[in-house]
């Protein structure tokens, strides 16, 4: 029917549109979420959008400053890392170092699997064991807290971290670590000294992907978190981040009002500040590559 | 007390059943330049690395027989690894700078054994960067990055870091295999400089390279050691047949 030439030449064309396909939907993503979502900086404008607490979407009049809803995110974020990253960099560390091989070859895969858990599983949990566990030992109104949402968002980014700090730990060349014990270093400041310093880069993607994974999470944080828009000043009471407004308001509000355009603006904030997370976890991994492969 | 800084005495060593070297007995005289010859897998490096057991990092090796230093049996059970290391320093067979600056590299060991003094660390930086022929090319840019240097100056400096915690035996694994001909005799050059402060052992791929730097030869097969006499000996008469064989080239 046609010749090998044309044919070569559709699959060709098959394969470019595949391979732009994702390129294209991430762009109609950006391009719906600022259509919906940009007319309610104009409204409201963007610095009081950003900073003004008043949260009240459907009162009368109504208030569209998320600054409460960012700072919820953002402690709970930061909360999350303060669990996870002394917890999966010490796992890294003794993984790729200490473990033999044969353990190793379990213990990786899963700790991994950990990440495959769907999130209403870990909301599950922190709804119905860990909240009212805390609720016991603080003596608390109610257990879903930002504490409690911290530690579900900390464990939640722990096999991000465990994974990415244990590679980049791994892809310090071997013969660094000969050299610093063929000196007399044992093997602590042969750890502290050469290995981390070598992979910081490395294990600064892994932290800064984990606080992607934490920052973008909605479901455990929708069930946990407690959900009232309020500072967070104490992580002992509820708090409700950016992404668990959305979802949960996002039903209720009419489409194209100044409710709907305010979420969306919420997502532009939210997509915004993990682009620049990813951007920042690239910069680092080139900084890795180049250093462990000595240019 | 004898001339040997290390006397190795009916060594086996094992990875897991494998028994890759069969009952070694060298003496390393002090002061001078022990090389050890032989074809690929043959156990050379191996058996270099049971020095400063380098090879109690790899996991299901084992050793039998003893190494004396000074005396005293490295594999005794109280004997401190990392004191060892100090006292028997190696250079490695790929340059391998550490990713920080040349003062900072040069600097690593004195460091890690308690040494803060900036004025002393700075002293023995020179020295040692002295020590390695590499003093001069790098005065200039001691904070630059250590990985910036070519791989013969890397592999000086690697010597210089060596040389810095003051060993008293010094490891060479084929140090100048990774090398081009002029860096290669640097190296060479700065052996025989060397071998008056220290007992050297250098493995090497190059039965030229044996011939010019070394005082006394090991020449290894398939983990025993065939032959070890003077170097001139081994090469102008060795005794046994397979060293002859070897060395004129006719395997290996």
């Amino acid at each position: 029917m046609f010749n090998w030439r044309t044919k070569e030449k559709i699959i060709k064309n098959i394969l470019l549109f595949f391979a732009f396909s994702s390129i294209l939907f991430l762009t109609g993503i950006i391009i719906v979420l600022f259509k919906e979502g940009a007319p309610i900086f104009t409204k409201v404008g963007i610095h009081e959008f950003l900073f003004s607490s008043d949260w009240y979407p459907t009162y009368e009049p109504p208030g569209y400053g998320i600054f409460n809803l960012l700072a919820g995110s953002i402690v709970v974020t930061i909360g999350a890392m303060v669990i996870a990253v002394p917890f999966g960099v010490a796992s890294a560390i003794h993984i790729s170092y200490i473990l033999p091989q044969k353990y190793k070859n379990i213990v990786k895969p899963t700790i991994e699997m950990l990440a495959g858990v769907p999130s209403v599983i870990y909301g599950l949990f922190g709804m119905k064991i860990l909240g009212p566990f805390l609720q016991k030992i603080f003596h608390l109104p109610t257990g879903l807290t930002a504490l409690t949402a911290m530690i579900m968002l900390g464990i939640m980014a722990l096999p991000t971290i465990v994974s990415l700090a244990e590679d980049a730990i791994t892809a310090v060349p071997k013969n660094f670590r000969d050299a610093s014990l063929a000196l007399g270093a044992n093997r602590l400041e042969t750890m502290l000294r050469v290995i981390l310093p070598t992979a910081s880069s490395g294990i600064v993607t892994a932290i800064i992907l984990g606080m992607g994974r934490a920052i973008g999470e909605t479901m455990t944080v929708l069930m946990v978190a407690g959900g009232a828009a309020l500072f967070p000043a104490n992580i002992l009471k509820p708090v409700r981040p950016m992404t668990s407004t959305i979802a949960a308001e996002m039903g209720e509000a009419p489409v194209g009002s100044s409710h709907y355009q305010a979420l969306f603006g919420i997502a532009i904030i939210l997509f915004l500040i993990t682009l620049i997370f990813n951007i920042f976890a690239d910069m680092a991994q080139q900084r890795f590559k180049k250093k462990v492969s000595g240019e | 007390m004898s001339d040997n800084k290390m006397e190795v005495k009916n060594l086996d060593f094992y990875y897991d059943d494998f028994q890759a070297l069969n009952k070694i007995n060298i003496p390393l005289k002090s002061n001078k330049v022990t090389a050890l010859i032989g074809p690929s897998g043959c156990g050379k490096s191996t058996f270099l690395r049971t020095l400063n057991r380098m090879n109690d990092l790899i996991e299901g090796t084992r050793v039998e027989g003893e190494i004396l230093f000074d005396e005293k049996n490295i594999y005794d059970p109280d004997v401190d690894v990392v004191a060892l290391r100090k006292r028997v320093g190696m250079v490695f067979q790929q340059p391998n700078p550490f990713p920080k600056s040349i003062f900072d590299n040069v600097a690593y060991g004195p460091r890690i054994h308690g040494l803060k003094d900036k004025g002393k660390l700075a002293e023995i930086v020179e020295k040692s960067l002295q020590g390695a022929a590499l003093f001069s090319e790098v005065k200039d840019r001691l904070d630059d990055s250590a990985l910036g240097l070519s791989g013969g100056q890397q592999q000086r400096l690697c010597i210089a870091r060596a040389l810095a915690v003051r060993p008293e035996v010094l490891l060479m694994d084929e140090p100048a295999s990774a090398l081009d001909p002029v860096a290669t005799a640097k190296i060479e050059d700065l052996i025989a400089e060397l071998k008056k402060d220290y007992t050297i052992v250098i493995v090497t791929h190059s039965m030229q390279q044996a011939a010019r730097v070394s005082d006394n030869t090991g020449f290894f097969l398939m983990g025993d050691l065939v032959e070890f006499d003077k170097t001139d000996k081994i090469f102008e008469n060795p005794t046994d047949q397979r060293t002859e064989d070897y060395i004129t080239g006719r395997f290996g």
